[in-house]
């Protein structure tokens, strides 16, 4: 016990002389600290009022437009965007809940009733794409050539052959439950799996199940270069596919940046925007991505 | 498999020409999880130090409940941050979500209890009798906590590490808390979810590699710390 207490003794008395180096080492430590915590800080105290919330999708994400236009507009405007990334129905709950300024979303029947309810006032749409069938070479459905969406649908389901759904509620996922309606068949769990991810994620399931599924034409050609799946089945009417812009009724939430997202939608709408989106992709793919029909 | 070698071929180069993006993406991802760590540390040393030291009511429960949050799935608390950090939410007055202060406070909650649990069991793996007899002979608390800390260095950096560790490798709150937002939140753990889903596997097998040395750095940083004295 003798020895034990000894031992601490000299520990106390090594601890005393030690005590102003390492408060001297303590007082370093946190200033850097605090210099990163004070950092971390202003980092985001930069545009505290001029901060505008865009909830949108991730086929316009996925593809690099959104990024180009988000930075054209800052640096013209002055405003930080921040633009989340989700499927169209998580990107409407946001704008109905007051946590996005502005929508832009492609579900025409959701977002007129969205306007309807009064969450949104001024929608516009303002460019589309369409939709394609994406399926392996050897088309086990049969659905190349046949006369419309509904028809192609019905084969994938009488063959049985795997279909992979985003599953996500989406713009696209919504259009693709309408074409299963339309074509008056309810897939089957046997061969319809909903995967609960983003467009390029779906598309890259199937891809690796070698399955079919209904792809943007956008998210298909920038995955192009890495996809064994083909084009099947294209240019049917109701596989259009509009984006629109709606701002967030600022009267129901008064949180809402009304200015900034007035402003942000007049960018949008601008003749600038207009030649970016028409001549995006042109370099990498040969065409356009989207097409501008705002007029 | 061709593929896979370009992509790490492509990746090299990348990581030899870094761009200022992905310049911006490190720093974030660095100043994020630093601070984040620190905070920690500060919560959870004196924390876990307490409940260890001390007897009180509950403190079982309160045990369990700190061995039980060491395991809280970072989504759910992700899911939990964004909710109360809506502005229409009980703390959206703060304007914190999709920042990185919103980050951090994600971050602290997931490593706080991994360091605070370590911290006590490290605490409590020390001789009882040391803290008591270091009072007796005329320390303070805190002088007698210091030297209960120089006693088991070793675990509290591996406590540290732990919680470093769990945070600069997460990607789900800091997904839904940060928004993934290009120049504001984007960090090496979402970049290389948004690269993957954009196809691009080169850029995502760039940015893994970087957040492999990174988190490969601080903890032989840390490591040498830990074995100074067994050379």
């Amino acid at each position: 016990m003798m020895l034990r207490t000894d031992c601490i003794r000299w520990l106390i008395l090594n601890y005393k002389s030690k005590e102003i180096a390492l408060r001297k080492k303590l007082a370093v430590s946190l200033l850097v600290f605090l210099l990163g915590v004070s950092q971390a800080l202003s980092f985001s105290f930069a545009g505290e009022n001029k901060t505008i919330i865009l909830a949108t999708t991730t086929s316009v994400q996925d593809t690099g437009l959104l990024d180009l236009l988000v930075a054209g507009f800052q640096k013209k405007s002055g405003y930080t965007v921040k633009a989340i990334a989700v499927g169209t129905g998580q990107a409407m709950q946001l704008g109905q809940n007051g946590e996005a300024d502005i929508l832009w979303v492609h579900s025409p029947a959701d977002e007129r009733q969205f306007v309807k309810e009064g969450y949104g006032t001024a929608r516009t749409t303002f460019m589309h794409n369409d939709f394609v069938v994406l399926g392996p070479k050897n088309d086990p459905a049969k659905i190349k050539g046949v006369k419309n969406i509904a028809e192609g649908f019905r084969r994938i389901a009488t063959a049985k052959v795997l279909f992979v759904s985003r599953g996500d509620n989406s713009g696209t996922h919504k259009k693709e439950k309408k074409l299963w309606q339309a074509a008056g068949v309810t897939p089957d769990k046997e061969y319809y799996i909903e995967i609960g991810q983003g467009m390029a994620a779906t598309v890259n399931v199937a891809n690796e199940k070698l399955a079919y599924c209904l792809a943007d034409r956008s998210t298909y050609l920038s995955l192009k270069k890495l996809l064994e799946l083909v084009i099947l089945f294209e240019g049917d009417e109701a596989l259009f596919n509009r984006y629109s812009l709606i701002l967030v009724n600022p009267e129901k939430y008064p949180k809402i940046n009304a200015a900034g997202a007035k402003e942000f939608f007049a960018y949008l709408l601008s003749e600038d925007t207009k030649n970016m989106v028409e001549n995006y992709g042109q370099d990498k793919f040969g065409q356009p991505l989207f097409y501008w029909d705002y007029k | 498999m061709l593929y896979i070698f370009a992509g790490f071929k492509k990746a090299l180069f990348l990581i030899f020409h870094l761009n200022a993006e992905i310049l911006e993406i490190i720093r974030l991802s660095l100043l994020v999880s630093m601070v984040a760590t620190g905070m920690a540390i500060a919560i959870g040393l004196p924390l876990g130090s307490i409940i260890a030291l001390k007897r009180f009511r509950w403190r079982k429960l309160v045990i369990a409940l700190i061995n039980t949050t060491m395991g809280l799935p970072p989504v759910v608390v992700g899911l939990m941050v964004s909710l109360f950090l809506f502005r229409n939410g009980p703390l959206g007055f703060l304007g914190w979500l999709y920042t990185a202060k919103g980050m951090i406070l994600a971050q602290v909650i997931i490593a706080t209890p991994i360091i605070t649990g370590l911290c006590l069991a490290s605490v409590q793996s020390v001789d009882p009798k040391l803290y008591q007899q270091v009072i007796a002979l005329g320390a303070n608390r805190w002088q007698a906590l210091l030297i209960v800390f120089k006693e088991i260095k070793l675990s509290l950096l591996a406590a540290i590490v732990a919680g470093f560790g769990s945070i600069i490798s997460e990607v789900g709150a800091v997904m839904m808390v940060g928004g993934n937002i290009k120049g504001q939140t984007r960090v090496l753990t979402t970049a290389t979810v948004l690269e993957t889903n954009m196809g691009n596997f080169d850029v995502a097998i760039a940015l893994g590699l970087i957040l492999f040395l990174l988190s490969f750095m601080v903890n032989a940083a840390l490591t040498l710390i830990q074995q100074k004295k067994y050379d």
